[in-house]
């Protein structure tokens, strides 16, 4: 068990209650809500929100696919895997910045109803923990993968981290859907 | 990593694989099942027992295979059991006391039936 290791498992446990927060003001809101909205009262595209869903979750088999690719020496496709990995990152984040123009386009905004309130909040702090992952995933990719050749247990170990904290922002979307989309 | 540990390691990865064909096809379960009502019709505590324990069983896929806690150190263990009971403790207070508000309940989902029983000095 390494020193970084231990890091972001404590930094995950502070995520964890910063998202349980928020769950536990969204059920607060819901069950005090007499007017909540449901299924197609939402305005929520339902196909849409399951193609991001299975962005994601590819994301996360190509982040795995990433630190493996470095265990067994095969520097070439970790390159692959982890620019993937990026590039699906940024595929989540332009569908949820088409979801967003259109909920604006509608007058649907934070302010219009307790539901759009929580559903901004919690999609918005979790693409912006998309945006983060994104960020050192590509600083891995470019300048940080020089590490390869001097420091090569090091690099796997980063990438291990970093892929902690990726799968990590894949595991409350997988929350996060069915409650916002479908519930 | 000799040869051996090569094998055994390809062997995780035939694993990952799986997982993600788990994780694909539980999702699309997901929102199959959300088209079909569950429990009492003018009830969604069904269709929320539904969707949260496939989601619970998703994020035990991530967490015990891609995040490698099937096989993680006992330390790590004993952190995320720490978080846990606080996250459980965290989400139980807050419904908690949501019911244990005196009339806030009544205001929230019947606001006319607070206001008369505030009017009539109950």
């Amino acid at each position: 068990l390494y020193n970084a290791k231990v890091g972001i498992w404590l930094f995950l446990a502070s995520e964890v209650m910063l998202f349980g927060a928020l769950f536990s003001s969204y059920i607060l809101l819901r069950i005090g809500s007499p007017d909540w909205l449901y299924g197609s009262e939402k305005h929520l595209n339902v196909p849409i929100g399951t193609f991001n869903t299975a962005v994601l979750i590819t994301s996360s088999i190509t982040m795995v696919m990433a630190w493996a690719s470095l265990k067994l020496r095969d520097f070439d496709k970790y390159k692959l895997y982890l620019g993937l990995t990026v590039l699906l990152g940024l595929v989540f984040m332009v569908v949820k910045g088409f979801e967003y123009r259109d909920k604006f386009a509608h007058g649907l905004f934070p302010a219009t109803h307790t539901f759009y309130a929580i559903y901004f909040t919690l999609t918005g702090l979790h693409a912006l923990h998309v945006l983060g992952g994104m960020a050192m995933n590509a600083y891995l990719w470019g300048p940080g993968s020089k590490m390869w050749r001097t420091d090569p247990e090091r690099l796997t170990n980063r990438v291990e981290v970093s892929g902690l904290f990726w799968h990590f922002v894949d595991l409350v979307w997988i929350f996060l859907f069915p409650v916002l989309y479908l519930l | 990593m000799d040869a051996h540990d090569t094998a055994a390691f390809r062997k995780h990865i035939r694993q990952y694989i799986g997982v993600f064909v788990a994780l694909l096809v539980a999702t699309v379960l997901t929102v199959a099942v959300s088209y079909v009502h569950f429990g009492a019709e003018d009830s969604h505590v069904g269709n929320v027992t539904v969707a949260l324990i496939i989601a619970a069983l998703k994020a035990a896929l991530v967490a015990g295979f891609f995040m490698h806690l099937v096989s993680e150190k006992r330390s790590i263990y004993t952190m995320l059991a720490t978080t846990g009971v606080f996250f459980v403790a965290l989400i139980a207070l807050t419904v908690f006391s949501f019911f244990d508000s005196p009339g806030s309940h009544d205001a929230l989902t019947h606001p006319r039936a607070a206001e008369e029983a505030v009017t009539h000095g109950h």
